[in-house]
């Protein structure tokens, strides 16, 4: 069992309230997700030639000053760092690609989280509310998020293993059920030189999928081919930079409701995540149906 | 000697205010021995388990949408839900009547053996899954596997039906008056009868519908899963 939440706001001025909306959402989540929790949130692009990396020091004592100080030293480009405890958001003009393989290296007492012009990640273990209040999230502004709270059932409680999960840039995937092949599944893109960080069964649809995107498919694309190659029960609710989008598997075993108004679409894998929202008594609420593919962009 | 107390007014309940916990206590313990027959509960917000496990003919009015198993093991209470509830609303039914004004998530009725189930709205996958003996009274559509392995009852589908409608069924009976996308293993459609036509109207009566039980086609169980075939090779 695990929760998910996702919320997109339709209009500009909700996006500084977008945190606030969430947090009750997640938290709403507690007893379906006890373990673990995280969240990615889509905030304005930044300018073309730089990204963005969430980075997560779990209980390393990081001195995050001095890392940006050997980050510049080794990329001549501007970089940018805000620092929310063992969590930070680097911003940087450096080829990203270049800079994560070398934080890889070189820094191995920080993980990158996610890479992108919008995405931020926060992900860590412990309560939900625990850890909305530990990284802010009642603060965020965006144009949608992605969250998830976890009960472990099939892989470790650690960092790592807390949903989102991300692959490429701008792309997350949460994920309440399981899937049998996951191993089958990686044994078909490892040898595309894609790697994987843990053992878990969601980082392998997270991974399909971003393999998808990058080889032309648009997600919705992405997510009929996923029908036939994974295996096992899910509701996967994704986001990218322009979109959130969820789908259940063809039993619908895993919960989903989705709220949608003039203002916002929001997600939950129950009602009680739902009901403190605005205007939720005029909301359009229905349950997605099994594998048919709901997305709303911003 | 004439009853001198009183009969009480409706209790009231408030999810936002009072505990789930103090609501279930209540419908159990206090409210027959109160005489209070009308209960009503405000702000549910999805909670769990609300008005579960009654005894007694209460009238339980939920103002808002619930979550999973709503007036589960419902004995004698009639309970209406004014809103949406989640899984397995009414699942293993007794007695009474449960009434879902919007729509119903997955495993509706499971396992009911009595009573009556009514959903206005859609019911989700699941629904009336190994059904014992209880009816269900669908106004919309139900998702696919309804009525999986159910063993008696009726189930009433005003709309369509998903994939696998009633397989592996035993002897509950399934009126459908919409499409079905796919009948499941060992169900057949039938001739509807006279005294078909007399249950769904029946049915339709107590679910307060007006749909014309001579638009609605009978599905039962083939029977041939009842016995093992050894030259079926685990092929039906």
């Amino acid at each position: 069992m695990c929760g998910i939440v996702g919320l997109l706001v339709k209009k500009p001025e909700l996006r500084a309230t977008l945190g606030a909306l969430m947090v009750p959402m997640l938290t709403g989540m507690t007893e379906r997700g006890p373990d673990s929790a995280g969240l990615a949130v889509y905030t304005a692009p930044v300018s073309r030639l730089q990204h963005k990396l969430s980075l997560y020091s779990g209980s390393n004592n990081v001195d995050w000053s001095q890392l940006l100080g050997r980050i510049s030293k080794e990329f001549a480009q501007q970089h940018e760092i805000a620092v929310h405890g063992n969590q930070a958001v680097l911003t940087t003009s450096a080829e990203a690609d270049s800079l994560v393989a070398w934080l890889k290296r070189h820094a191995t007492e920080v993980a990158v989280l996610s890479v992108g012009q919008c995405i931020d990640l926060y992900k860590d273990v412990g309560a939900p509310a625990d850890i909305a209040r530990r990284y802010r999230f009642a603060e965020l502004e965006g144009t949608h998020l992605i969250g998830h709270t976890r009960m472990a059932t099939e892989s470790a409680v650690t960092p790592a293993h807390a949903h989102p999960f991300t692959a490429g840039r701008d792309f997350c995937l949460v994920h309440n059920g399981s899937l049998s092949n996951p191993h089958l599944v990686r044994k078909h893109l490892e040898p595309l030189g894609i790697e994987f960080e843990t053992d878990n069964d969601t980082e392998a649809a997270c991974r399909f999928f971003e393999w998808r995107l990058r080889e032309g498919d648009d997600l919705e694309r992405a997510v009929e081919r996923g029908f036939s190659q994974l295996d096992g029960f899910f509701t996967f609710l994704m986001g990218t930079d322009k979109e959130m989008l969820i789908v259940r598997d063809a039993f619908a075993c895993k919960p989903a409701v989705v709220a949608e108004t003039d203002d916002y679409v929001a997600i939950a894998s129950e009602f009680r995540s739902l009901a403190h929202l605005p205007d939720i008594g005029h909301a359009t609420l229905f349950e997605p149906k099994p594998e048919e593919i709901y997305s709303w962009q911003i | 000697m004439a009853n001198m107390n009183p009969v009480p007014a409706a209790m009231e309940f408030d999810l936002a205010r009072d505990t789930l916990r103090q609501l279930n206590l209540h419908l159990h313990r206090q409210a027959a021995a109160a005489g209070v027959r009308e209960v009503h509960v405000r702000n549910p917000d999805g909670a769990h388990s609300v008005a579960c496990g009654l005894d007694a003919e209460l009238d339980v009015q939920i103002h808002g949408h619930v979550g999973y198993y709503v007036a589960g093991m419902n004995k004698h209470a009639s309970v209406t839900v004014f809103g949406n509830a989640g899984p397995g609303a009414a699942e293993n039914m007794m007695s009474g009547r449960v009434h879902v004004k919007g729509f119903a998530s997955t495993a509706a009725g499971a396992s009911a053996h009595g009573g009556l189930l009514i959903i206005d709205g859609d019911a989700s996958l699941r629904c009336g899954i190994s059904l014992k003996g209880g009816d269900i009274v669908v106004g919309g559509s139900v998702g696919s596997f309804s009525a999986f392995m159910a063993q008696a009852g009726r189930i009433v589908v005003c709309g369509d039906a998903e994939d696998a409608l009633g397989d592996s069924l035993y002897e509950a009976v399934i009126y459908v008056r919409g499409k079905v996308r796919s009948l499941g293993a060992d169900a057949r459609f039938e001739p509807m009868t006279d005294t078909d036509r007399a249950a769904v109207k029946a049915l339709l009566a107590a679910a307060g519908r007006s749909e014309d039980p001579a638009d609605f086609r009978r599905v039962a169980s083939a029977k041939s899963l009842y016995h093992w075939h050894a030259d079926a090779n685990q092929e039906y």
